[in-house]
């Protein structure tokens, strides 16, 4: 270990408004290791990532490459380094062929006239030799491939050699699509580029595939690491016991009775059944992006007509990503939080002024939005203020079920503390919860528990059933 | 100096302005004249332009490129049917608004089934208009029914009557947009599609009720225009294609959707009637004409992104 | 292993049997036309359509639209037919500006965000306008390479097939195979990762606009060659004719999906159905008409086309 690290960060933070997503990281990468990194939803470790692959500037804290401390950290700088990284999102054109994506990719080697064949052979070599015997024709269109295909590409893209060797290669969920006889492959590969004197950085909720291929795990935890050790000093046990923090005991109600009535039900195609009854806190747990989402856009689908108003909402759904299906820009606050609730405040099909006013004073006292006028522009509210007002927006509905889709995303702990207590009391009068968090402790305030893993419920957990542990269990695949 | 603020005031200025030098040449000689020239001619882009709005309000793509034929289409078919009977006249109106309603519906119908960018959808379906149009017509030019050709003609208080049905209409509109659910509606969809879904609105009814409402005023447009000009003309709508967009984008409705502006289509209109007066007065083509036209609705766009810029 | 077609051929299919099949009725009802001559009249415009169906192709590889592209081969031919014949330096002068300023115009749409569909219905009046300039009357006259070109008559086939086949030759190895066209192709597909990978999409969109410019010039000089004299409106169904192309043509319009030698047939295609409806006897009233619905019953074909290639994926 008295190699330079090919790269190290030191004592990194990265704050996004209120919250502090890396608070002092210190890691470094060696020649000939596979750095296993694993944490819950919100640990830091896709900043970390991201830190080190160039596309995010640390705040504070500093980068070097080869012992030589840098200034300039980029993207480009980085690639030009041989420091490759696989995506979660797809990061090819699907309109091109592989051996096309491959030219792009590798911008300044491989131009020229037969360029076509140089980038052939570059890619067959590398799909070669991570996936022996993969079956990919390079002249197909990257969006013809199945998933696993176009995981596989991505893979081998990133292990490919094209004049700049790879030498850092970071691979983010590499098996998620793959198959078991896939992923060996993949994770033997990982082992002979490591043998052979490469570094790789793995991040897999697989704990598995984590401790059997990294050679050091690093575990993280509210923006820092929790433990780094060699991996043969953990076991399955031992990284779920890491991950966690000391439990502790939250209050819950349990208002929501086993025997009320139901109130929704989904059916997935594989997996548990989703029911909810009325006055049920519901949360939908798992690591991000294994189906909650999707589950709940296909409740809020089946349930708002999309071609005629409804007289009666059935549902009402509060975003998480507000930029994207939140807020309305050029709107003021009270607007944007009474477009969901106009019928209501309408006569003959004009919106009354002054029924608006007092439903938006109504809810900026109940809420507790801090805005001297209701009047100004949403976008002058901080990031918690304004997802107070989309809390709003949904709670002044008359709808009976509300659907939240990791409403808490950045947003600071009194105003968490606030909207917590709104809940359990809208509850409690009988309107039922669907919650998808990414936030451990918000799942041991629901009533029940539904936990995603590869886009199906994996376990229900109920009552004094929910925790930390076996969330975290039921999350990472070999563990539970 | 809120005043200022609006975007719409602008297209007022340019035009005051247009105005003023207008005069200028003739001395002051053709004041009262150009006034109600320009008026009556502003009043159709008004109400094509409005339509247009509702439709740009909705947000990036949106847009109805059968406007023209559906001027076009009503015109020549209510016409036909009026046979210069005044007693035929609400009939005949009433038929030019179920072409509109008709064209609305079958434009979004296109546009959702086919998955296909509204312009596309638009597009096609004023090719098919277009050659209804020209089949009903068959070349022959009725007359309208003479109360309609007088009331398209006149005044009222020394006010184009038309220039008044397009301030009814423009008011009318106003209050949709700015007070009615329908309105709020629209301009969430503008500007965010996903947000407005998923804050539980019928997306899909209120996009097709817009585009209904587009194609049903360009009908009525189409009506009003026939029986201005003594006869429905094949080419009549033509012009108004790139009209309608220029006056909306011009009166400072957002391109990007979910900010529009009913008081700018009036300034745009007559500014952009006035400046064709203008360059006729001072001996400019046809050619001048044209670039300006494309050179001032350009900068407009260039202006109001780097004016979006500078807030974000 | 059994052998599937690639995606890519089974979108080329469709337009090629619509050629295929639209050439047979009409040989079917004009058995005349079969000859040198009467395939030279029927595909003589091909080369002008087929050149401005791939300028319109080359934007929406980007996943832009150019509604201007009507009044930009108009004042193009009439550019050829004046300046071009009379002072052939200033004529070259002014073509190139013309492909300069759209190039200016494709990095200040990326640039700045803008729609391009505003942009270049902008573009459309300023177009109009120069042609207008330029030649106020319909006239002018062909300049003599040019009209000795487009009125060859090589021996095995017209000149109009010849061209279109030449043309998408080129084409397609241009935006097809070479670096340039993958990186224009690829700004559609995935901006982000391109310009991940190093690349400047802004320079990329600035050259996409300049090239589908060469070819409209082209398309322009090659259509004055045809009809040996110009007018401002002469190429005015441009702008619907290439969009309408290159959809046929197996292209989208957006995602960088494009075909070269797709939108070629293609714009053959609409081409061919234009002779098709007047033999069919359709009157000309319905023309127009006739050409939505086959614009509508393509997107339609397409739409079941991509649902059948979305279910074999998923098998």
């Amino acid at each position: 270990m008295t190699a330079t690290p090919l790269l190290s960060v030191t004592d990194a933070r990265v704050r996004f408004g209120e919250v502090r997503a890396l608070d002092g990281v210190t890691l470094a990468i060696r020649q000939g290791e596979c750095i296993g990194l694993v944490g819950h939803n919100g640990a830091g470790k896709s900043t970390i990532v991201n830190v080190i692959n160039g596309g995010l500037t640390p705040q504070e804290g500093q980068i070097a490459a080869d012992g030589a401390p840098l200034m300039h950290w980029s993207v480009t700088e980085a690639r030009a380094r041989g420091l490759r990284c696989v995506f979660q999102e797809l990061s090819l054109c699907p309109n091109l062929t592989v051996t096309e994506n491959t030219r792009l990719m590798h911008r300044g080697s491989l131009g020229g006239w037969g360029w076509r064949g140089r980038a052939r052979a570059v890619i067959s070599a590398a799909l070669d030799t991570v996936f022996p015997g993969h079956g990919i024709n390079p002249a197909a269109t990257v969006g013809a491939l199945s998933i696993a295909q176009r995981q596989m590409v991505e893979i081998a893209m990133a292990f490919s050699d094209a004049g700049i060797a790879p030498r850092v290669v970071i691979l983010d969920e590499p098996t998620s699509s793959l198959d078991a006889g896939l992923a060996a492959q993949l994770l033997d590969h990982v082992r002979r580029f490591v043998g052979q004197g490469g570094a790789v950085i793995l991040v897999s909720h697989i704990l598995g595939e984590i401790l059997n291929t990294a050679t050091r795990i690093v575990v993280m935890k509210d923006g820092r690491i929790a433990a780094e050790r060699p991996a043969r000093a953990f076991d399955t046990a031992g990284l779920v016991a890491a991950m966690g923090s000391t439990a502790k005991a939250q209050a819950r109600g349990t208002q929501g009775g086993r025997d009320a009535a139901e109130v929704l039900r989904l059916t997935l195609p594989r997996g548990l059944p989703f029911v909810a009854r009325k006055g049920e806190v519901i949360g939908l747990a798992g690591l991000g992006g294994h189906g909650q989402t999707e589950a709940l856009v296909a409740l809020f689908e089946a349930a708002s007509p999309a071609w005629w108003p409804a007289r009666d909402p059935a549902v009402t759904f509060v975003a998480g990503d507000r930029r994207l299906n939140g807020t309305f820009d050029l709107w003021s606050i009270l607007r944007n939080m009474s477009v969901a609730s106009l019928p209501d405040l309408a006569r003959r099909g004009l919106v009354q002024a002054g029924a608006e006013a007092a439903r938006g004073a109504e809810w900026k006292d109940r809420i507790g939005i801090r805005t001297p006028d209701m009047g100004l522009s949403i976008l002058s509210l901080s990031g918690g203020n304004q997802q107070k007002v989309l809390f709003a927006r949904a709670l002044s509905t008359r709808a009976p079920v509300v659907l939240m889709d990791d409403p808490m995303r950045g947003v600071d702990i009194g105003t968490k503390q606030e909207v917590y207590d709104i809940i359990r009391a809208e509850a409690a009068g009988g309107r039922t919860f669907v919650w998808y968090s990414t936030e451990m402790d918000e799942m041991t305030l629901c009533d029940r528990v539904y936990v995603f893993r590869d886009g199906i419920i994996a376990a229900d957990l109920s009552g004094d059933a929910i925790s930390e542990h076996a969330i975290l269990a039921a999350s990472f695949a070999g563990a539970a | 100096m809120s005043l200022l603020r609006k975007p719409w005031i602008w297209s007022f200025v340019a035009a005051g302005l247009v105005w003023f030098v207008t005069i200028m040449a003739t001395g002051g000689a053709s004041t009262i004249g150009l006034t109600q020239a320009t008026l009556t001619f502003a009043a159709f882009s008004v109400i094509v332009g409005t339509g247009q709005m509702f439709v740009i309000t909705l947000g990036p793509g949106n847009i109805d490129l059968a406007v023209p034929a559906t001027m076009t289409l009503a015109g020549t078919v209510a016409l036909k049917y009026m046979d210069t009977q005044d007693a035929l006249i609400l009939p005949g109106l009433g038929i030019a608004i179920g072409i509109g309603i008709g064209v609305g519906f079958v434009n979004y119908a296109l546009i959702k089934a086919l998955r296909i960018p509204p312009i596309i959808a638009t597009l096609a379906m004023s090719f098919i208009i277009q050659s209804a149009a020209i089949a009903t017509n068959r070349g022959l030019r009725i007359k309208p029914p003479d109360a309609m050709a007088d009331f398209t003609t006149g005044l009222t208080l020394g006010i184009p009557n038309v220039a008044l049905v397009a301030l009814g209409i423009t008011g009318v509109a106003w209050v949709v947009l700015m007070r009615s659910v329908y309105g709020r509606q629209i301009s969430a969809i503008g500007q965010s599609l996903p947000a407005a879904r998923m804050a539980g609105l019928p997306v899909d009814g209120l996009r097709l009720a817009t585009y209904v409402l587009c194609a049903t005023l360009a009908a009525v447009c189409g009506f009003l225009l026939a029986c201005f000009s003594g006869g429905a003309a094949l080419n009549m709508g033509a012009e108004y294609l790139l009209m309608s967009i220029a006056v909306v984008i011009i009166g400072g409705t957002a391109v990007a959707g979910g900010d529009s502006n009913v008081p700018g289509i009036w300034g745009a209109s007559l500014f952009m009637f006035l400046v064709v007066s203008m360059l006729n007065t001072y001996g400019f083509g046809a050619g001048v004409r044209l670039i300006l036209t494309g050179l001032i609705i350009i900068s407009v766009i260039l202006l109001a992104s780097g004016r979006q810029g500078a807030t974000r | 292993m059994r052998w599937r077609p690639s995606p890519e051929a089974l979108r080329l299919a469709l337009p090629v049997m619509a050629l295929a099949a639209l050439l047979v009725s009409v040989f079917v009802m004009r058995p005349n036309v079969m000859g040198y001559n009467g395939l030279h009249l029927l595909f003589k415009l091909g080369i002008p359509i087929a050149l401005a169906t791939l300028a319109q192709m080359v934007i929406m590889s980007v996943n832009d639209l150019d509604l201007s592209m009507g009044s930009f081969v108009s004042f193009v031919a009439c550019v050829t037919a004046t300046w071009l014949v009379d002072a052939p330096l200033i004529g070259a002068l002014m073509l190139a500006g013309a492909i300069a300023v759209y190039a200016a115009l494709g990095m200040v749409i990326a640039a700045r965000g803008l729609p391009s569909i505003v942009v270049t219905l902008g573009m459309s009046f300023v177009w109009a306008g120069l042609a207008v300039l330029v030649l106020p009357t319909p006239g002018g006259t062909a300049p003599g390479w040019v009209a000795a070109v487009m009125g060859a008559r090589p021996a095995l086939m017209p000149v109009g097939i010849a061209g279109s086949i030449l043309i998408a030759v080129l084409a397609h190895l241009l935006i097809m195979r070479s670096s340039f066209g993958v990186l224009i192709r690829g700004v559609g597909g995935n901006e982000r990762s391109v310009s991940r990978a190093g690349w400047s999409v802004l320079l990329a969109r600035g050259a996409a606009y300049a090239t589908a410019a060469t070819f409209a010039v082209a398309s322009g000089i090659t259509l004055v060659g045809l009809m040996t004299s110009a007018d401002a409106n002469i190429a005015l169904r441009y702008t619907l004719l290439s969009i309408a192309g290159v959809i046929l043509g197996g292209g989208e319009f957006t995602g960088g999906r494009v075909s070269a030698i797709g939108a070629v047939v293609g714009a053959l295609t609409l081409l061919l159905a234009g002779s098709f409806l007047t033999f069919l006897n359709v009157p000309p009233d319905w023309q127009i008409g006739a050409q939505g619905m086959i614009l509508i019953l393509i997107l339609a074909l397409r739409l079941l086309l991509v649902r059948l290639e979305r279910r074999g994926a998923r098998a």
